[in-house]
């Protein structure tokens, strides 16, 4: 069960001075969400089957805050791949974490669909293809029998449902489960499961930002009215100036 | 760089998705700037017949693989067959779909390919032969530009924001068929259930009529319905109306829900919190109609109507209805 810190959803984003980065000092770090929802998955499939819960996490230091609490959410141990400055790059992180799995058994990993800071939503299909096992991506319903899973995806229009054979991934979708809380006592107990700290392996990044910008802000609207009366005006503004209908 | 650009023309069923010609316009365009060929892939069934209307966005060639196990999106297939192709013909960029499919496929594919993807982009540019990306991240709080080191380069579009347009004249085609051999999956795609009626998805709808706390009430959507009706559109959802229940997932627009660019976006009985916001800013006409004069939608809808939506709605139907019965 692969999960990362993103800055919070509510956090206001400050480009950098070099005008490619991010600043992130001051954001508040969570667990990526739908990274939450697929752990949630996770606890739940190991409460009805049994089998141990496995975090892993790639990221800096700092990380030890979400992997704690990750822990206190019900996973039973953690492998921290400890880097500073991993590149930025879905491809390059797939690979360190792929090669990380290779060392480790498991039947299912989990997966957010994406994280809500760089919206790149590919680590997940990438690792499986890495390491040759089925993925569905964006689910929002998975149901594990003896050596075989059957998932729902969300797609346009509709549902999707998908059956594999284990060891297979998985990409949760935010309607996949309701993520519970952790107590203080959960949080407590947290500090004393297994954290395995070590370093990735090392791969090139390919993607390279060359610069991040503000989206150009749009021209100052206007209020039409007040209540019914102010209907005709809409429709006929529509037409006749932003020639929309 | 050299090489022609691959383009996935996603279908649904034996007809074209309309990202499908928003992806072909757009390699032509990039094609035209850089002299290269268009070649469009087309994975579905029953869909060779439709091969050649690809010309008319400006595909060089197309490409068909046609057989009913290629119905549904089978990821291992698909992306088996696409791969095949692109290491027969050298693409120096391929394109896709933000679509589901797209965004699905296009990591598997890169990651064999010794690359990775500009995912979700919204401009692209081929300048002094470097293939540059802008693609918004921290859900189009910031707009990234992005290069690729070596090649191809592969990126998907989003949706409803690159202008499918048809060539006069139309290329005519050259149209081949991939022979299809069926690679060993331990995945099978059963089944497409389709969520009630077939509804246009949020993504590629024109008119989006959206519905938030301010509504009340799931039984209160009936007038969202109604209006987006009229107008040929589909009924979105803010998080808290989903986090409430009153609405399915797949209707939320925001940052944990889906993001759009619809011609027209009319919000009723939303605030318009960032998070809402970053995922329908990018609406070419934003409408709002909220009874707080102070709600923060206010601030960037282009046209507001400070009312209880419970009257402005119906009657705005009322009179779309109108509008619509004379022209």
């Amino acid at each position: 069960m692969c999960v990362r810190r993103v800055p919070d959803t509510a956090t206001r984003i400050k480009i950098a001075p070099d005008g490619k980065s991010i600043v992130t000092s001051d954001a508040d770090f969570v667990i990526n969400p739908y990274e939450e929802y697929a752990l949630e998955q996770g606890v739940q499939l190991k409460e009805k089957h049994g089998g141990e819960v496995t975090l892993l996490t790639l990221g800096p230091e700092k990380s030890t805050n979400i992997i704690l609490k990750a822990l206190a959410l019900g996973a039973d141990r953690a492998i921290h791949l400890k880097s500073e400055n991993f590149p930025d790059d879905p491809s390059a992180v797939a690979r360190a974490i792929a090669a990380e799995l290779k060392t480790v058994e498991f039947d299912i990993l989990l997966f957010g669909k994406k994280g809500v800071d760089d919206d790149n939503q590919q680590v997940g299909p990438m690792v499986a293809e890495l390491l040759g096992i089925p993925c569905v991506t964006q689910i929002v319903k998975l149901d594990i029998s003896t050596g075989k899973a059957v998932a729902h995806r969300e797609v346009e229009g509709g549902g999707i449902i998908v059956e594999a054979t284990l060891p297979a991934a998985f990409t949760a979708e935010k309607d996949l489960t309701v993520p519970r809380y952790a107590s203080l006592r959960e949080l407590v107990a947290a500090r004393k499961k297994p954290i395995l700290v070590k370093e990735p392996q090392q791969f090139p990044g390919i993607l390279e930002t060359i610069s991040v910008q503000y989206p150009p802000p749009r021209p100052p609207g206007r209020v039409l009215g007040k209540g019914v009366e102010a209907v005709p005006i809409l429709v006929k503004v529509l037409h006749e100036e932003a020639k929309v209908i | 760089m050299q090489g022609p650009i691959l383009v996935f023309a996603e279908s649904s069923g034996s007809e074209f998705r309309k990202s499908a010609f928003e992806a072909v316009t757009e390699a032509r365009r990039l094609a035209d700037l850089s002299k290269r060929e268009v070649h469009a892939l087309s994975i579905g069934h029953e869909i060779r017949a439709q091969a050649s209307s690809l010309g008319k966005f400006g595909a060089d060639k197309v490409s068909v693989a046609d057989d009913e196990t290629l119905k549904l999106f089978q990821p291992d297939f698909y992306r088996q067959i696409t791969l095949d192709l692109a290491k027969k013909v050298n693409p120096s960029v391929i394109l896709l779909p933000a679509t589901s499919t797209g965004k699905d496929l296009a990591p598997r594919l890169a990651i064999h390919l010794n690359t990775v993807v500009a995912a979700d982009c919204t401009e692209l540019e081929i300048r002094d032969d470097q293939f540059i990306a802008t693609r918004p991240a921290y859900a189009g709080k910031v707009l990234l530009k992005v290069k690729m080191r070596g090649n191809p380069k592969v990126a998907t579009l989003r949706p409803n924001v690159f202008t499918a347009k048809e060539r006069v004249p139309a290329i005519s085609p050259s149209v081949d068929s991939i022979s299809f051999e069926k690679p060993t999956s331990r995945m099978v795609v059963k089944e497409f259930v389709t969520s009630g009626s077939k509804k246009q998805d949020l993504t590629e709808a024109g008119v989006i009529v959206s519905g938030g706390r301010g509504m009340g009430g799931p039984e209160n959507y009936k007038i969202l319905e109604e209006l987006a009706s009229v107008m040929g559109g589909v009924v979105g959802a803010s998080r808290a109306s989903v986090d409430a229940g009153w609405r399915p997932h797949s209707d939320q627009v925001g940052q944990t829900g889906r993001t759009v660019s619809p011609t027209l976006y009319i919000a009723c009985g939303i605030s318009g919190a960032i998070q809402h916001r970053v995922g329908m800013i990018n609406s070419k006409v934003i409408v709002a109609i909220n009874k707080d004069p102070e709600a923060p939608i206010f601030g960037f809808a282009d046209y507001g109507i400070v009312g209880d939506v419970f009257e402005v709605v119906p009657a705005l139907t009322q009179e779309m209805r109108k509008y619509y019965g004379k022209s």
